[in-house]
């Protein structure tokens, strides 16, 4: 993860946000990733979703693990508070820190390696416990850094670049998320950015976990015959079910409510999703009909993407456990302290 | 046969069966009497069923250790009948049910056996088996008071203040007392010569165990986050935690201002109160040594990256799962280690529940001006035994001492902000809080990295980040707790000792000088060891390091962390799983001299 500084160079006429921000200004560091590395291009989709939402890059936490993937939060987002933590252990760092300060917007990068595998665990139980985290799996079906062994996404049959085939069942984050009740579901394509774009918008405004597989194919380890997480492969069997897009804007909650074909989800901080159905029945609220179209379209081998699932949630962790609405880090010590008199007066139960 | 105020009895019972209220009954009724006291539970991994010993010692002197002999056995538990019947002191007592006949070839002559129809006596004036077998308890509690002339005036003021809203049950408690009490009185010669006489020495104590201090402790440094798994003896860290939360913690509209998560796992909780203590609360966990060993790789993480997350391990004997009921002191080098590649910590060893409350703070204060994660080292027999210790008190003119923060003044004036860069010259760079000021974001990471913050594979920068972090962390050896330490006059040897193995050994010391035989004790609490420490050692020819594991722990460390040498100190080790008694102190240490 060598650093290497980007020359900070704009053209006068790039476009600004409603921070006055260009999009240059949510970049990082130039990436040390191999050319043309799926990651690299959903980095620059985050950088998009970022730079059209208008947030305060130092607002915003970026965290990962160990991998590819995770070494992407240093090439976005330079004025953001950076975390890369241990392998497969993000979702517990921004389980705490979110803790600690819920108001920040928290985004976890992890690949197949680190949320599949060493990582399962913390992917499944920050999701059921909602933690308002957009959680983007850039999965590429291998590990990379140690130089191509098999991930558990890796489907049955596909081929590693020196000819192992893979027998193992794969596990699939999208329909494993399905079943852990997460409450924003998603996939895409990061050759795919229109697509990715709003997806992120929209997660990153969702009050809860939200997860989005992104299909990253490896260029070095995963991309000849054989392979189903090649550009090649996913090109050719991806379609999108739905499609998303996000409108900003404060009102109260409201309940999903269908306008001809799309259907809008109100999330609570006043947004507005617009999500179209382009797959004959498929439809994203309806959780089980969602799990058993996605599931009989995958048995086909193809690649469903789109916001799969969405219903916004009824609140986050912060929500289930009660907490007071100012972030906890604010809160000054004499709040906290019950001082002597109380200590005293507790005295007297211990006798 | 020891007499007035001074005496230990063991009670053997099967766990599930409500015995622990009856004996904390006992025991706080003798508190009551202002007699000191201390009571130890030794019991299984286990829910119900399985055989449990709930050890009382009565010491009007105030000597807490665990008593090394047992003067009178109460045994409720015909499963363990034989070895509670050869527990019992020669020329001493022991209780037991007669309702059914016993093993007539379990006998012995040396003692008085008492036999009370206990099941018999609730048979006939309780209803319904639960009933019978909780009423049981109650009952020997009653023969025990007539036995050791216990105030049952203080017994039934108890009663009727825990069951002032269920009169039935106090009604059912005070009858169970009597027909212990009366069968007692009217079958043996009461009160027998160890026996209870009021004291004025427990008013201006508290009877409390050290995890309940601990929760109690976290509370009043201002600990936010908690993140934790369950794991045998800290839970009950949590448990109190969490009470007191419920207590001291709400906000005027019912809110929670702190957070409690029962995490997946021991790692999952170290990766959530690291993230917290990043983001800038107060943040820790509780566990037990399966829990560290689980959590390593992210104290690593916290120790490189400088992150205030506060660790309690409450530990229990191991190896492996080991004896998860049973007390050890066998994580003191695993918590000052702690971690892949060169780590050292900040570890503080409470002996009781006062230092437990006392060092909960004082580990947040030191984890966030040192900016390093820090340990409070605690045991089974400390964690949930209860103590009799001084009242708590509290200061109100403390303020938490949140170390090098930069605010977002500070940030705006000055030019550019580095993360690990030692400006002062102390070995400790500033911190900044996430969100606060878009000059105080950094990027955190447990790979290589320099001064400045950025990623690096380079020796020079790597060498001069790593070797700042040792002297970081030995820097503060001047501001943890510092030992403690009693000389006598024409001392002949030094003792030294940690964390809950005090009671024991200062008791021994008091039984060594009445003998002629003066020592001079040291007591550490932290690690780094402060100047004071080497200095001690230095003092004596020889010293005893005593502790309770296999290893000797601490006297590796001492090895390892001071200059001293092998020929000035003598490991003496007392690791089966009971708390230290100052009879183990004594001979291992005359074994030790042999």
């Amino acid at each position: 993860m060598t650093h290497i500084a980007k020359p900070i160079a704009r053209h006068p006429k790039l476009a600004k946000n409603d921070l006055g921000l260009t999009y240059r200004d949510y970049e990082g560091s130039l990436s040390t990733l191999c050319a043309g590395c799926g990651h690299d291009s959903t980095t620059a989709a985050i950088v998009q979703a970022f730079w059209r939402l208008s947030v305060e890059p130092h607002r915003v936490v970026k965290l990962s693990g160990i991998g590819c993937s995770s070494k992407t939060p240093t090439y976005f987002l330079r004025d953001a508070h950076g975390f890369n933590s241990v392998h497969g252990r993000m979702p517990s760092v921004a389980t705490g820190a979110n803790a600690a300060n819920g108001e920040l917007m928290y985004i976890g990068i992890s690949g197949d390696g680190d949320s599949l595998s060493i990582g399962l665990g913390q992917l499944c139980h920050a999701s059921r416990r909602n933690v308002n985290l957009t959680y983007v799996l850039e999965n590429n079906g291998v590990y990379g850094l140690t130089k191509g062994q098999f991930s558990a996404s890796a489907d049955v049959g596909s081929k590693a670049k020196k000819g192992a085939v893979n027998r193992a069942a794969p596990i699939d984050p999208v329909l494993l998320a399905m079943t852990l009740g997460a409450t924003f579901v998603a996939r895409s394509f990061s050759g795919d950015k229109a697509q990715l774009v709003p997806i992120l918008e929209a997660a990153l405004r969702h009050k809860g976990f939200a997860l989005i597989d992104v299909i990253s194919p490896c260029v070095t380890f995963n991309e000849h015959k054989g392979s189903t997480k090649s550009y090649m492969y996913t090109r050719e069997h991806y379609r999108h079910v739905t499609e998303a897009s996000l409108v900003p804007g404060c009102g109260e909650l409201q309940a999903t409510q269908k306008r001809g074909e799309a259907t809008e989800v109100k999330l609570h901080d006043g947004s507005t999703v617009l999500l179209r159905s382009v797959a004959d029945d498929y439809d994203p609220h309806d959780r089980a009909s969602a799990f058993a179209n996605l599931s009989r379209m995958q048995a086909r081998g193809e690649v469903p993407t789109g916001i799969l699932y969405l219903q916004e949630s009824d609140g986050d962790m912060h929500t289930m456990s009660g907490t007071t609405d100012t972030p906890l880090v604010e809160l000054p010590y004499a709040d906290l302290c019950p001082g002597s008199g109380a200590l005293d007066k507790l005295m007297d139960e211990f006798r | 046969m020891s007499g007035v105020n001074d005496f230990s009895l063991r009670i053997a019972t099967v766990n599930g069966t409500g015995s622990a209220s009856a004996n904390g009954m006992l025991m706080q009724a003798i508190f009551r009497m202002g007699v000191p006291i201390s009571g130890k539970n030794v019991f299984p991994s286990n829910i119900q069923g399985l055989p449990t010993w709930y050890e009382i010692r009565v010491n009007g002197d105030g000597h807490t250790a665990r008593a090394p002999a047992f003067q009178l056995v109460v045994a409720m538990n015909p499963q363990t009948y034989k070895d509670d019947l050869d527990s019992v002191e020669s020329g001493g007592w022991l209780l037991v049910d007669s309702s059914f006949p016993l093993d007539p070839r379990l006998k012995r002559d040396d003692i008085t056996i008492l036999g009370v129809p206990l099941a018999r006596m609730c048979g006939k004036n309780f209803e319904g088996s639960r009933t019978r077998i909780l009423m049981k308890n109650i009952a020997y509690v009653g023969a025990l008071g007539a036995l050791l002339d216990l105030d049952m005036d203080v017994v039934r003021s108890m009663l009727h203040e825990k069951f002032a809203k269920k009169k039935h049950l106090a009604d059912a408690n005070d009858l169970a007392i009597k027909l212990g009490y009366d069968y007692a009185k009217a079958h043996f010669d009461c009160p027998l010569p160890i026996r209870l006489q009021p004291l004025d020495k427990t008013s201006d104590q508290i009877m409390i165990d050290g995890n309940t201090a601990v929760g109690l402790g976290c509370v009043y440094a201002g600990a936010t986050v908690a993140a934790w798994y369950p794991i045998t003896p800290s839970t009950s860290v949590m448990d109190g935690f969490t009470k007191f939360c419920g207590r001291y913690r709400k906000t005027e509209d019912g809110k929670n201002n702190h957070i409690i998560m029962q995490a997946e796992d021991e790692l999952s909780a170290a990766g959530m109160t690291i993230g917290a203590a990043w983001a800038g609360a107060r943040a820790f966990t509780s566990t037990a040594g399966p829990g560290i060993s689980l959590m390593s790789e992210f104290i690593g993480l916290a120790y490189y990256a400088e992150i205030p997350a506060v660790f309690v391990n409450v530990q229990r004997t191991g190896p492996s799962t080991g004896m998860p009921t049973r007390t050890q002191q066998g994580d003191i080098l695993t918590c000052v280690y702690c971690s892949h590649g060169d780590t050292l910590h900040i570890a503080l060893f409470p002996a009781n529940p006062g230092e437990c409350f006392t060092m909960a703070r004082d580990m947040f204060d030191l984890a966030e001006r040192y900016q390093t994660p820090t340990f409070l080292v605690s045991d089974l027999d400390i964690g949930m035994n209860d103590w009799m210790v001084p009242r708590f008190s509290w200061d109100d003119s403390y303020t938490v001492d949140r170390g090098k923060v930069l605010n977002k003044a500070d940030l705006e004036e000055i030019e550019a902000y580095y993360r690990y860069l030692d400006v002062d010259g102390d070995e400790i760079p500033y911190r900044t809080i996430p969100g606060v000021h878009p000059k105080g974001a950094y990027f955190t990471r447990g790979s290589g990295h320099d001064k400045y913050g950025k990623y690096t594979e380079k020796s020079g920068p790597y060498l001069e980040v790593v070797d700042r972090l040792r002297r970081k962390v030995l820097s503060a050896k001047d501001s943890v707790p510092q030992p403690i330490i009693e000389r006598r006059e024409g001392a002949r040897f030094g003792v030294v000792t940690i964390g809950g193995c005090d009671g024991a050994v200062r008791e021994a010391a008091e039984r060594w000088e009445a003998e002629g035989m003066p020592v001079d004790v040291m007591r550490i609490r932290a690690f780094p060891f402060p100047d004071s420490v080497e200095a001690f050692l230095r003092e004596h020819d020889k010293n005893f390091i005593i502790e309770q594991n296999r290893d000797g722990q601490l006297y590796q460390l001492l090895l390892n962390e001071t200059d001293i040498t092998k020929d000035r100190i003598v490991s003496v080790r007392d690791y089966g799983g009971l708390p230290l008694s100052a009879k183990a102190v004594r001979e291992g240490v005359s074994g030790a001299m042999a």
